[in-house]
């Protein structure tokens, strides 16, 4: 059944990236394909990480209304690029090698996730304590960034704020073959540590039991997930919902929790919001409104949702 | 043959355990008994390299616990904790399955499903084996779990408190069960119990602990005496002997 529904999302996929290259496919045919291409590229690249990385890290937490954000990644994100316009100027800014600033920001992201982690190795520190100090961390880079947005010039602030909301129609296409190479790597590894991510769903206890080394697979886990985080950010800015949105709509779709399904599941789930949508958008709304905003809309709303049925149980 | 040697243990400034050695040579049912609080929980999950060895030597034939690969080890040794809470949505079958991680790294082959069948019919959960365990009870998820540690089939298997949320004739069986796998195919079982008299019933060997030390060791004739358990235990009981076997009425 599980397979049946997952070939079913596959098509889904399928169907909605040949709608998104072909509706209203006119002039310069050539040209406009391969524009649609490399933005299909990059959009299928952002659903995928996003989806991967929520399902590890809620399969990691062992908490199926977390999502990556928490960790505080995206506020860094935000207050790298804010620190970037203050010391270099707007100018600057824009006139960044894109690819060398992508690099930086990957390793960046990277490099805080490890900081949050070591700790927690070295002590043997509860996943709570690590998130709480996420959350921290978060709220730290959160304030940081307001105090430099209060210092730059309005100007600047313009340029920052562009990089500073998800933004599906503006994707950074220049980024993609390097992002897409993090990606893969990233969904290889992920695959390959399918069965081992179910068995740490039974928890620290049960899995060491099982012969899972805990410590040195979560933190492998969590690497894992800031770097996909780190590429989705890149590519088209924070997302807060739309993982928690994804992961909870395939685990009801092929309704199991077991890695080798959820995990394409996730992926494809992934796919179809975000290209289906942003097709929708496009074509028969006519742009009226930011598929981002509708997206952190609905995930707001599952995340609730999840909340009420949680507590209820 | 699991070695213990000179194992200490401290949870911040408080001493859990104080200085344990102790051999359990292969083969056989051990229990280990004691008050609340005693350390028994802890020396198991030392053993079962759950948590880092602060002080001491553990092995368990001849593989230290604390540098073999946790993979390794796993093909040797199976434990169950006590209150395990399983957070994943799983079914019966599917939890049991995993026992057969350590082997295959999660590919089950025909001899995988034929063991995980064989331990899911030997604690009464065949009817049971498609159902989630979020929607079993307490004494049903815990046979799941042990059949789960059994389904791994290891030469050593430590159960911490199995007979929580048991019925008696679920706790009966699982005593049963240990007994008949240590006897027909040489297992070692190290199991933690509160009820001495499952003890005195079914253990080759009874060690009894207090205050992070062992205070007792013995055939289960040796142990369940009125003096010795009132040094355990801390009052006196009566003890019978029922066909042979001693057992101590201590809700008189």
């Amino acid at each position: 059944m599980a397979d049946r529904r997952l070939h079913g999302l596959g098509l889904a996929a399928l169907a909605a990236a040949a709608a998104f290259l072909a509706i209203g496919l006119k002039g310069n045919i050539a040209f406009v394909l391969e524009l649609r291409l490399l933005k299909l590229a990059a959009l299928v690249q952002v659903g995928v990480a996003i989806a991967v990385s929520t399902v590890i890290f809620q399969t990691v937490t062992g908490n199926r209304i977390l999502t990556p954000s928490i960790m505080g990644l995206d506020a860094l994100y935000l207050f790298g690029q804010m620190l970037l316009v203050f010391l270099l100027g707007g100018v600057g800014y824009v006139t960044l090698d894109p690819q060398l600033k992508f690099g930086l920001e990957v390793v960046l992201l990277m490099g805080l996730a490890c900081a949050l982690l070591l700790p927690m190795l070295r002590s043997r520190l509860d996943m709570g304590l690590m998130l709480l100090a996420g959350v921290v961390f978060g709220v730290l880079f959160r304030s940081l960034q307001s105090l430099l947005a209060r210092l730059i010039d309005p100007n600047e602030f313009a340029v920052v704020q562009s990089a500073s909301f998800a933004n599906f129609n503006a994707v950074r296409t220049d980024l993609l073959v390097f992002a897409a190479i993090v990606t893969v790597v990233a969904l290889i590894i992920a695959w390959r540590a399918r069965h081992v991510l179910d068995v740490i769903s039974l928890g620290p206890d049960a899995a060491m039991g099982l012969g899972v080394s805990w410590a040195g697979t979560v933190t492998g886990l969590l690497l894992l997930v800031s770097a996909l985080v780190a590429v989705s950010t890149a590519l088209v800015g924070p997302v807060a919902f739309f993982g928690l949105l994804v992961a909870a709509l395939a685990e009801r779709i092929v309704n199991s929790r077991r890695h080798a399904v959820l995990l394409p599941a996730a992926g494809l789930t992934g796919i179809v919001v975000l290209v289906g949508g942003q097709t929708l958008f496009q074509h028969a709304l006519g742009n009226a409104t930011a598929l981002g905003v509708v997206i952190e809309f609905v995930g707001g709303l599952i995340f609730l949702l999840l909340l009420v049925l949680g507590s209820r149980k | 043959m699991i070695r213990i040697e000179n194992v200490s243990f401290k949870h911040r400034a408080t001493p859990i355990l104080s200085d344990i050695s102790l051999d359990i040579p292969k083969g056989g049912v051990v229990a280990l008994i004691g008050p609340n609080g005693a350390g028994k929980s802890t020396l198991l999950s030392l053993v079962a390299r759950l948590q880092p060895l602060q002080a001491g030597v553990i092995s368990v034939d001849g593989l230290p616990v604390d540098t073999t690969p946790s993979r390794d080890l796993a093909k040797v040794l199976a434990i169950l904790r006590q209150d395990t809470t399983i957070a994943s949505r799983l079914r019966v079958r599917e939890l049991v399955g995993f026992g057969r991680f350590p082997h295959g790294r999660g590919r089950l082959t025909q001899e995988d499903d034929a063991i995980v069948d064989a331990a899911v019919a030997q604690f009464d959960l065949t009817d049971l084996s498609d159902r989630f365990i979020e929607t079993l009870s307490g004494g049903q998820r815990q046979r799941a779990l042990v059949a789960m540690a059994f389904a791994q089939d290891t030469d050593y298997l430590l159960l911490d408190e199995p007979l929580n949320n048991l019925d008696m004739y679920y706790a009966r069986a699982l005593m049963r069960s240990l007994r008949s796998v240590a006897d027909a195919n040489g297992k070692t079982v190290v199991i933690v119990l509160h009820d001495i008299n499952q003890a005195s019933a079914h253990a080759d060997r009874i060690v009894a602990m207090k205050s992070g030390r062992i205070i007792a060791d013995g055939t289960p004739g040796e142990i369940l005496t009125p003096d010795m358990l009132d040094t355990v235990f801390g009052f006196r009981m009566r003890v019978e002997t029922i066909e042979g076997k001693p057992f101590a009425l201590h809700q008189l």
